[in-house]
């Protein structure tokens, strides 16, 4: 138990960064130079990390898996980026922000990172905006701001439904620049497939080719995993179809804890699943909810009608609404974090309130802040007294337009339903995973040397992330902690270079000669064959969707000892049958998207049994993680602080076996109470 | 639905391509068209044929990877749309579909319907981009911009770098490309200080990869997914004319850095 160290800097919570920033050992520009460090991963972290590294001086490699980092999926984060600016002069502050984090993690987040986050994140704002990023502004030409769930001020910045986007281009842009420069090798279509340590430290990646096929060694006296999040494990997430946790994974097994692995976010705001041919779900905003309602209806019949397709939304009168996160939620109402919104929605669908055909959907209704909100104001500047309903919808809908122009025309495109005449049906989808790799203050993984940035480590967002935190994070991590806290190992690194003659990589490509990689890139060669040689009889789709579907219904939205049991048991066939049955066409030599498909698939098998343990594991409820033997009167999380305030991370002990290690978590700084947006 | 795709394959950069006829039956009009592929995909491996390469990823019309040409056009039959967007509601029972990949010297086949687009990156690499290094910016507002300007620069910069353009356009032009990043950082207060140098530099990359000039046809803007206007072009070439009557002897940007 005595293994983690988290090193946290000593001294009060509010000068634990800056002190530590300043007396962290530095690297001096000529020694930057030939220290490389390869960076898994373009989104917002792998970006950020690396431009800023070679803008230090660092020589770095990038690798992705698409075919240009601009494809990495923080594009396609909506709604926007949290930073305690107070701009909007409402009360926000640093701690507040570290508060609201904490809490919405339901108290399962490690006090000085999250404290560290908030400090930085203005600093993330104005680095965005100085590289060009057009966030969202009012008409004095400064910048505009919106609410998210679990807060009671507007600190979240935004550039339309397209927030992701428009920080990922300029992060990409600054990445562009160094490869420009010389400073980045960029590594597009190639993925990590096997980690390297030497003497126990990260020394470099085997990584494939993925055109050719071909297996390549990359040394580096430092690996940055920002390799995003695991969601796909469920098969159908708002995770694009190629996010994976093969680096993560490859680097678990090969060391590296990983901490609080049944930690996943179901975002209750996506389009419900409409059929069996579906690929994966989309999200629709959570900054929605700043403006949309949700309900479903009072009556059973009225709910069974609409399922029917006897009666639309717009035939149940105002009375017979049940807008039941305003009922339950009079504080937060709408815009209650992310956790108890879904569960809520879940609640109301199981007891048969539930309203498109397969009964697993709710209400998301702008009728009302259309008109009596936007439309109302609209019409008082423009000085119509008296104005008709239908000219209050004209008004309003302009101004929901310019907001949220872009996700209605999605939600139209992919339903074929006009949510500017009729509510959207949403219902509850996987969305982000806050398990991870374990890190400690730096950063860095139990393997000296290998870090993880952003989703793909577990530090911030506790057991729940707080919507437009996830960008913050990535940015904080890439931009603003790892270009100091890595100093702390490279300084080392220097010293032992020195002391054992090393040259840089450049002159000297003796390094990949090492037994080491050797062995690696033999493992990965082996797998690959061994995936094209079992010729089954079922392509990977298949074992992947019967995965996906026993985690939704036993390690999803609600849990249960007896079905995690079951779920292990089951995960384990499955990953039995795949080894012996799968078809996996082609051969290693091409392009082969079945290929890359199977060993990310064989991984996410693995990985479902070990969430399903820990999930079994942590008897009690808290943030996402729902536990139904745990749980309040009125149904809300019942964590257990006395057993549980812990970090699980779990170490990989061969097939199918891990030992859990606990790093206690201490709240100095806050006093830890029943999460409650009442 | 039961529907007929003539599909190409390639099987890489060297070989000789052919459109191959498959049929698909049992289509439901809410798949997207991704979707059917990926039942059409599974059919072929099932019956041990190499499945047909395709890139894709978000599936949601933000990441820009999904390339079809489908009955010769960019992304399908509807406007504003990539083709992870389009659904078979769009088209008929019985209907015959050709699926092609983007075609432009500039942009190589790697295999079936998957090109090569890092021409778009290394563009990028020469001046996409305002020389900022992090740590070194002020608050982010004292930079007030008015909002008109910060709307159109969001307006180019919501480019997904998907490549439709190119492939529509019948010379093969980058020009919608290049010129929505130069307008955004030329629209931008704080695009200034590198906005003549940048025009020079991205453009002359863009000529060197090989993509053609721009002849003033608009199909890209028509083609494009985001609507990205043919307006950031007239911006581009005003901004190059100007950039070549100003300019001193090129040097390179993206300086300071070390």
């Amino acid at each position: 138990m005595s293994k983690l160290d988290s090193k946290i800097p000593e001294g009060p919570l509010e000068q634990k960064w800056t002190k530590y920033r300043s007396t962290v050992p530095l690297v001096n520009p000529a020694n930057k130079r030939n220290l490389e460090i390869i960076v898994v991963g373009s989104g917002l972290a792998g970006s950020s990390a690396a431009a800023t590294l070679a803008e230090m001086g660092y020589k770095v490699k990038v690798f992705c898996f698409q075919d240009s980092p601009r494809r990495a999926h923080s594009i396609a984060a909506q709604g926007g980026i949290n930073a305690a600016k107070n701009y909007q002069n409402d009360g926000d502050s640093v701690y507040r922000l570290f508060y609201d984090t904490i809490k919405g993690g339901d108290y399962r987040s490690r006090e000085a990172n999250v404290y560290r986050l908030a400090e930085v994140s203005g600093n993330i704002i104005d680095q965005c905006v100085a590289q060009g990023v057009p966030l969202a502004r009012e008409y004095g030409g400064l910048l505009s701001n919106r609410s998210f769930g679990g807060t009671q001020v507007q600190r979240t910045f935004y550039a339309a439904g397209q927030t992701g986007q428009q920080l990922l281009l300029g992060a990409y842009s600054a990445l562009q620049r160094q490869v420009g420069l010389g400073n980045v090798q960029m590594f597009a279509r190639h993925e990590m497939l096997e980690l390297v340590t030497i003497d126990g430290k990260a020394r470099g990646i085997i990584a494939r080719n993925l055109v050719t096929g071909e297996l390549e060694r990359h040394f580096g006296h430092a690996v940055l995993l920002c390799s995003g999040g695991y969601g796909n494990v469920f098969f159908l997430s708002t995770n694009a179809m190629g996010s994976n946790v093969t680096a993560a994974w490859k680097a678990h097994k090969k060391g590296a804890f990983f901490g609080n692995p049944c930690f996943t976010q179901i975002h209750p705001t996506c389009i419900p699943v409409s059929g069996e041919h579906q690929s994966k779900l989309t999200l629709m905003s959570e900054s929605l909810r700043n403006d949309g309602r949700i309900w479903v209806p009072k009556k059973k019949e009225d709910a069974e009608a609409i399922r029917a397709g006897k009666k639309k939304a717009s035939d149940i009168p105002e009375e017979d609404r049940d807008y039941y996160l305003e009922r339950r939620y009079p504080a937060f109402g709408n815009l209650v974090p992310r956790d108890v919104a879904s569960r809520a929605a879940k609640e109301r669908c199981d007891a048969g309130y539930g309203v498109n055909a397969t009964g697993q959907a709710v209400f998301l209704d702008f009728m009302y802040n259309m008109k009596e909100k936007y439309g109302r104001a609209e019409a008082t500047k423009r000085g119509i007294s008296n104005p008709t309903d239908a000219q209050l919808k004209e008004l309003g809908k302009e101004v929901i337009k310019e907001k949220y122009g872009n996700l209605f025309d999605m939600y139209k495109q992919i339903t074929g339903v006009d949510p500017y005449e009729e509510p959207m049906q949403i219902y509850p989808a996987v969305h982000y995973t806050m398990g991870g790799l374990w890190v400690d203050y730096n950063l860095m993984t139990t393997i000296p040397g290998l870090y993880a940035l952003g989703e793909a480590n577990f530090s911030d967002h506790g057991a729940n992330r707080l919507g437009a935190s996830a960008l913050m994070q990535g940015l904080a991590d890439g931009y603003f902690v790892i270009p100091y806290t890595i100093g702390a190992y490279l300084s080392t690194e220097v010293s032992r270079m020195s002391a054992e003659k090393e040259k840089p990589d450049a002159i000297d490509k003796i390094k990949t000669k090492h037994p080491a990689f050797d062995e690696a890139e033999k493992a990965v060669k082996d797998r690959i064959e061994k995936l094209l040689s079992i010729n089954g009889t079922k392509p990977v789709d298949y074992f992947h969707k019967r995965l996906g579907k026993v985690m939704w219904d036993k390690c999803g939205m609600a849990r249960n000892a007896e079905g995690l049991k079951w779920a292990i048991e089951e995960i384990r066939k499955i990953r039995e049958e795949f080894w012996k049955d799968v078809r996996v066409p082609g051969t290693n030599e091409e392009f082969n998207p079945e290929l890359e498909k199977a060993g990310r698939v064989a991984d996410f098998l693995e990985l479902g049994e070990l969430m399903c343990i820990d999930a079994l594991h942590r008897n009690e409820s808290c943030g996402g993680h729902f536990r139904e033997e745990y749980q309040t009167e009125d149904g809300e999380a019942l964590r257990d602080d006395e057993n549980y305030a812990y970090v699980a991370a779990w170490e990989y002990k061969g097939d199918g076996q891990y030992e859990l290690h606990k790093e206690e978590l201490k709240f100095e700084a806050i006093k830890i109470a029943q999460r409650s947006y009442k | 639905m039961n529907l007929t795709l003539k599909v190409w394959r390639q099987k890489n950069a060297k070989s000789e391509g052919k459109l191959v006829t498959y049929q698909v039956s049992d289509i439901s009009p809410d798949m997207s068209f991704l979707e059917m592929f990926d039942v059409l995909n599974e059919q072929l491996i099932s019956k041990g044929e190499d499945p047909i390469a395709f890139d894709h990823d978000c599936r949601e019309g933000i990441c820009g990877m999904c390339s079809m040409f489908i009955n010769g056009r960019a992304h399908g039959p509807l406007t504003g749309v990539t083709t992870c967007q389009l659904h078979m509601r769009s088209f008929k029972d019985g209907d015959t579909i050709v699926v092609e990949p983007w075609r432009a010297k500039a942009f190589p086949v790697i295999k079936d319907l998957v090109v090569d687009r890092s021409a778009f990156d290394r563009i990028i690499a020469k001046g996409g981009f305002i020389s900022v290094n992090t740590g070194s910016a002020r608050d982010a507002n004292n930079i007030p911009i008015p909002k008109q300007n910060a709307d159109e620069a969001f307006e180019a910069a919501a480019c997904i770098g998907c490549g439709a353009c190119v492939a529509t356009c019948k010379n093969s032009s980058a020009m919608l490309f290049v010129s929505a990043k130069i307008s955004q950082l030329a629209l931008l207060p704080q695009g200034q200080p590198e906005r003549y140098q940048r025009v020079l530099n991205m453009v002359e990359q863009m000529d060197k990869e090989g993509f053609g000039n721009c002849s003033n046809t608009g199909a890209c803007e028509v083609e494009c997914p985001k609507g990205i206007s043919l307006e950031n072009i007239a911006r581009m070439n005003r901004d190059f004319l100007k950039a070549s009557l100003i300019q001193k002897p090129k040097k390179e940007t993206g300086g300071g850095a070390m």
